[in-house]
């Protein structure tokens, strides 16, 4: 088999034009598809039976929890193919990824907690979902925290490498939580097997919202991936070339 | 052997420990994860009475008693199998409502009534329109049909 293709992802010259031309294939589809999906899920949507209105949060609060443990498993496998392969861009992409995850992250527990208070009655409980979905914010501070901390490049790559592949454990966990013990945080309705428990001018914004969202960490992965590379090769010859 | 190949035997079994650690850990803390206790654990002594914690399960449908004038709420707990009585003096969320999951934190007296003082709504997965679940109730008899977990 020719590996060639495989070959060319080892080579930041190639990676950075590479990312440089996506980014825009990435970044207007998301912008679309959010608008719809935001259209949709706010306006399109019958309320809830249950909660109203109060039930739209689903169309950030969903996508983006979904988003935050897709990002970490991206990191988590680059990082892998950057221990094991000894593979610079693989850091680079796991680098890239851990400041998006965050964020999402963040967003997933802040509008969980604002759902929270009027349908539960509480912002915050140490429920096992709950304080997992707090552990993977953790694992991403953490890695950024490790990254930043060792001054010679390769080692910190190497040792935050190593605790993003350790920190996947945590993967399952969040998903399973909810069936393993008993939890306040309800059961998923639609990444499961079997029919989602929604309707379907409910769910169809829903995925809108979460295939934008997808779109739109790609779309900043490409452009924060061409500034790590910018970072790590800024002594490189091809870097003068490209920018003359 | 390759130093690439004795790379991915070392880092797949660090993650593989981690995970069988992982694994024991919660097994062992399995009661304090568990975030409430169902009726059917706090029948066959599984809950810790005699110390606070949390019981879960859906309220019985009719079960509701309120004392006028003041915030005094009775209602009963059900997994569908097992009942406990509850007691709470307070406001409730929302979506407290018979049928729907809920989540009181208290202790269970020796005459094995609950009393809460806490009280959290569980929402459900399941999400659909007013009109479509009016529908759905009239077609039980005006009740929506749950299933027996809460």
């Amino acid at each position: 088999m020719d590996w060639t293709w495989f070959h060319k992802f080892g080579s930041p010259p190639h990676v950075y034009r590479l990312a440089g031309r996506l980014t825009p294939w990435f970044a207007w589809p998301a912008a679309i598809t959010i608008l719809i999906g935001l259209y949709g899920g706010l306006v399109l949507a019958p309320p809830d039976y249950q909660q109203g209105d109060g039930f739209r949060i689903i169309y950030v609060h969903a996508p983006s929890a979904w988003l935050s443990v897709m990002i970490y498993t991206t990191m988590a496998s680059a990082a892998f193919v950057g221990l094991v392969w000894r593979m610079k861009v693989a850091h680079a992409v796991a680098a890239s990824c851990a400041g998006i995850g965050a964020w999402f992250t963040a967003v997933s527990l802040v509008t969980g907690m604002l759902w929270g208070k009027p349908m539960w009655g509480t912002y915050w409980v140490w429920d096992p979902r709950l304080t997992a979905q707090l552990i993977l914010l953790f694992l991403f501070f953490g890695y950024m925290a490790l990254r930043a901390a060792i001054d010679d490049p390769s080692r910190a790559d190497r040792a935050s490498a190593l605790l993003a592949v350790v920190g996947i454990v945590n993967v399952p966990i969040i998903r399973f939580s909810v069936d393993w013990w008993n939890s306040i945080h309800q059961a998923p309705s639609v990444m499961k097997l079997g029919r989602p428990t929604m309707p379907v001018d409910m769910l169809v914004p829903l995925l809108l919202m979460l295939l934008g969202f997808t779109l739109y960490f790609v779309a900043v992965l490409t452009i924060r991936l061409r500034a790590e590379v910018l970072r790590r090769e800024r002594q490189a010859s091809w870097l003068r070339e490209v920018l003359d | 052997m390759t130093p690439r190949r004795r790379r991915l035997i070392l880092v797949s079994g660090i993650v593989a420990g981690v995970a069988l650690a992982g694994f024991l850990v919660l097994r062992s803390l399995q009661e304090n994860v568990m975030f409430f206790y169902d009726p059917t654990q706090v029948a066959v002594g599984e809950a810790p009475i005699g110390q606070r914690f949390r019981l879960g399960g859906m309220v019985k449908p009719g079960s509701v008693q309120r004392t006028a004038g003041t915030l005094r709420l009775a209602f009963v707990v059900t997994d569908y199998k097992r009942d406990v009585p509850v007691q709470y003096e307070g406001v409730v969320p929302d979506l407290f409502r018979e049928n729907q999951g809920v989540v009181a934190h208290g202790r269970l007296g020796t005459d094995g009534v609950f009393v809460a003082e806490e009280i959290l709504a569980k929402h459900d997965e399941n999400y659909m329109p007013p009109e479509v679940a009016r529908a759905i109730k009239e077609k039980h008899g005006g009740v929506m049909p749950k299933g027996p977990t809460p």
